[in-house]
């Protein structure tokens, strides 16, 4: 019951948030908030409920980012059209990246997902078709409704709000579906998962390719709200870092943990770039850096697990030896 | 063979013991711990720039930056695993990624911020010029940093393999409480197993800042060659880590020549992605 209240109240707000607080910059900051708690809430599916850690994860971003600025700059579609063929382009690359490392110790999974995700920028920096280090433009004056070009944050913050509910819907229907259970089965232990006849690799194959679709959607959605995409935007690997941060900071593993780091860490970057400019674009990585390293040594859990009681997991995933 | 091929592959070669070098730093840690530094590449980030400022300030070339840069990565090493290792090496598989992941940003970007993103670079004939041999021309910097990447990465197949400290640290690396009922102290065992995989990887960056172009992102890309190379090898084998060094200094500067500049890091990767698919043990490994 306590927690219905708590979401009513939780959702309220969300709703009446661009509303309350009506200037540009505020509902930018809110938008901006939501996209990267979608992109997070997608990296959990595969780095805290499957206990994946992908690195390279914006590289799903980039496929959705590319995609709609692709539709509309290589074919004059709308960049709506980019959500679908950017889901189909990620889950396939998921399934190439997934299929052998999965199989493998979560180490090999984490390096392959940053070597992918450095070559698809290498390759896109350099094919001129999909704009090289320029990149691709959306639309610079709207034709119509469907190209989702504004120029105020409204419709976008509305619009996020719409994808993040509907994100954390799928993530929770997930969890209590039979896949919820092979994955927490298999996150505590792979082996006694396997032996009881969970089919653990096609299991987190399936999170990770779920993962991507999403992921994807966020990139789109960005792409469409900032009018363009190039390597650094779309593919850098900086972009996996902030979306596997914030879950990390909030909670992986946690249905609202990525909400939770995502309303902590965009206002923090925004504020601190307005604030020191581009001088402070370094330090901002140095914080991130050391808050990373911080939660990894106190609290592995995530914040909310502050609140949940639940204590630093010690589940055997690749920790000590194997006898 | 064209003699341009030959220097190509003599380049590489030089190149790939230097990656040799780093990269047992990373599979001794690696096959003794079951840990994966992600911040590998950003120890030899470090060690270049270590030299660097033993060069701008002292004007001192490799003679003195190459044993101060190991001296300070070992240090550097013993605290990591004091401070953050040995804590999350028992905690779950994510705390071990995101804590050397984080470790890696951190010291990329501390190097971002008080340097600046530029490209520095060291003056070209700091430790002399260019030798012609046999019609070859190698740098006497390049000359210097294969040499000696490739008899420290010998001598550390020695202590590992030869000495009573090598199989004190292999004990703990099979059976830790086995090796501390033996009066092993696995504690001080790993640590120092940090401070050479750390020194390691100081040694190698002195040595290439001499030619390579420093700035703080080349961690990431030196970091993905220290992986590759370990899992071609098979972890935890240090020669392994030396075979498939040089192979891929030699695969480097033969598509670099062969396709173009750019194509070399991605060739790299995609090679270790097949390797992935085909052969996850590595060229030496086990299973």
């Amino acid at each position: 019951m306590r927690r219905w209240i708590w979401l009513t109240v939780v959702a309220a707000l969300a709703i009446a948030y661009p509303l309350l607080l009506s200037s540009p910059f505020q509902q930018r900051l809110g938008a901006l908030v939501l996209l990267y708690a979608i992109a997070a809430s997608a990296w959990n599916i595969v780095g805290g409920y499957a206990g994946q850690v992908s690195v390279g994860h914006v590289v799903f971003f980039g496929c959705g980012a590319y995609a709609a600025m692709g539709s509309y700059a290589k074919f004059g579609l709308s960049p709506l059209f980019g959500i679908p063929g950017g889901i189909v382009i990620a889950v396939g690359l998921a399934a190439i990246i997934g299929v052998p490392t999965l199989r493998l110790s979560g180490h090999y999974f984490s390096m392959a997902t940053i070597a992918v995700a450095e070559t698809m920028r290498l390759i896109v920096t350099n094919t001129d078709w999909l704009g090289a280090a320029v990149g691709l433009s959306g639309p610079t004056v709207p034709r119509n409704v469907f190209d989702l070009s504004f120029l105020s944050s409204l419709p976008y913050y509305y619009l996020f709000l719409l994808v993040l509910v509907i994100t954390l819907f799928i993530t929770w229907w997930m969890t209590n579906s039979r896949m919820g259970f092979y994955l927490r089965a298999i996150k505590d232990s792979e082996r006694a998962a396997r032996s009881l006849g969970a089919p653990a690799s096609r299991t987190k194959l399936y999170a990770y390719m779920l993962s991507a679709a999403l992921t994807s959607v966020s990139g789109a959605l960005y792409a469409m709200m900032f009018g363009f995409v190039d390597p650094e935007s779309g593919l850098g690997i900086l972009i996996s870092v902030k979306i596997l941060i914030m879950a990390a900071l909030g909670g992986a593993g946690l249905l609202f943990g990525p909400l939770v780091g995502a309303a902590i860490l965009v206002p923090l970057e925004e504020i601190s770039n307005s604030w020191l400019g581009g001088k402070g674009a370094g330090l901002t990585f140095v914080v991130y850096g050391a808050i990373i390293v911080l939660i990894a040594r106190f609290q592995p859990g995530g914040l909310l697990s502050l609140f949940t009681g639940r204590k630093k997991s010690k589940s055997d995933t690749g920790a000590g030896h194997a006898p | 063979m064209s003699f341009v091929l030959v220097q190509v592959i003599v380049g590489g070669l030089l190149l790939g013991a230097v990656y040799a070098l780093f990269s047992s730093g990373l599979t001794l840690v690696w096959g003794m711990m079951n840990i994966v530094n992600f911040a590998h590449g950003d120890f030899v980030m470090l060690g270049m720039y270590v030299a660097y400022v033993v060069y701008t300030l002292m004007g001192g070339g490799p003679i003195l930056g190459a044993p101060l840069a190991t001296l300070v990565l070992a240090t550097v090493g013993v605290v990591v695993y004091f401070a953050l290792i040995r804590d999350i090496m028992k905690g779950p598989m994510l705390a071990q990624i995101l804590g050397t992941f984080g470790l890696a940003l951190l010291l990329r970007y501390s190097v971002f911020w008080w340097f600046g993103a530029n490209f520095l670079s060291m003056p070209p004939n700091i430790v002399g010029g260019t030798y012609a041999f046999a019609g070859l021309r190698i740098e006497a910097s390049r000359l210097l940093a294969g040499v000696v990447a490739l008899l420290v990465t010998l001598g550390l197949h020695l202590l590992l393999t030869r000495t009573s400290l090598g199989s004190k640290m292999l004990a703990v690396a099979e059976d830790q409480t086995a090796a501390q009922l033996m009066g092993i102290r696995p504690d001080t065992m790993q640590a120092i197993a940090w401070a050479i995989a750390a020194g390691a990887t100081g040694l190698a960056g002195a040595l290439i800042a001499n030619f390579f172009y420093i700035v703080p992102t080349v961690g990431e890309t030196l970091g993905i060659v220290a992986f590759v190379t370990v899992s071609l090898g098979g972890f935890g084998s240090v020669p392994g880590a030396l075979v498939a060094g040089l192979l891929i200094g030699v695969i480097e500067s033969l598509s670099g020549y062969l396709i173009g500049a750019i194509y070399k890091d991605i060739v790299v990767y995609v090679l270790f992605l097949l390797f992935l698919w085909f052969r996850p043990q590595g060229l030496m490994g086990k299973a």
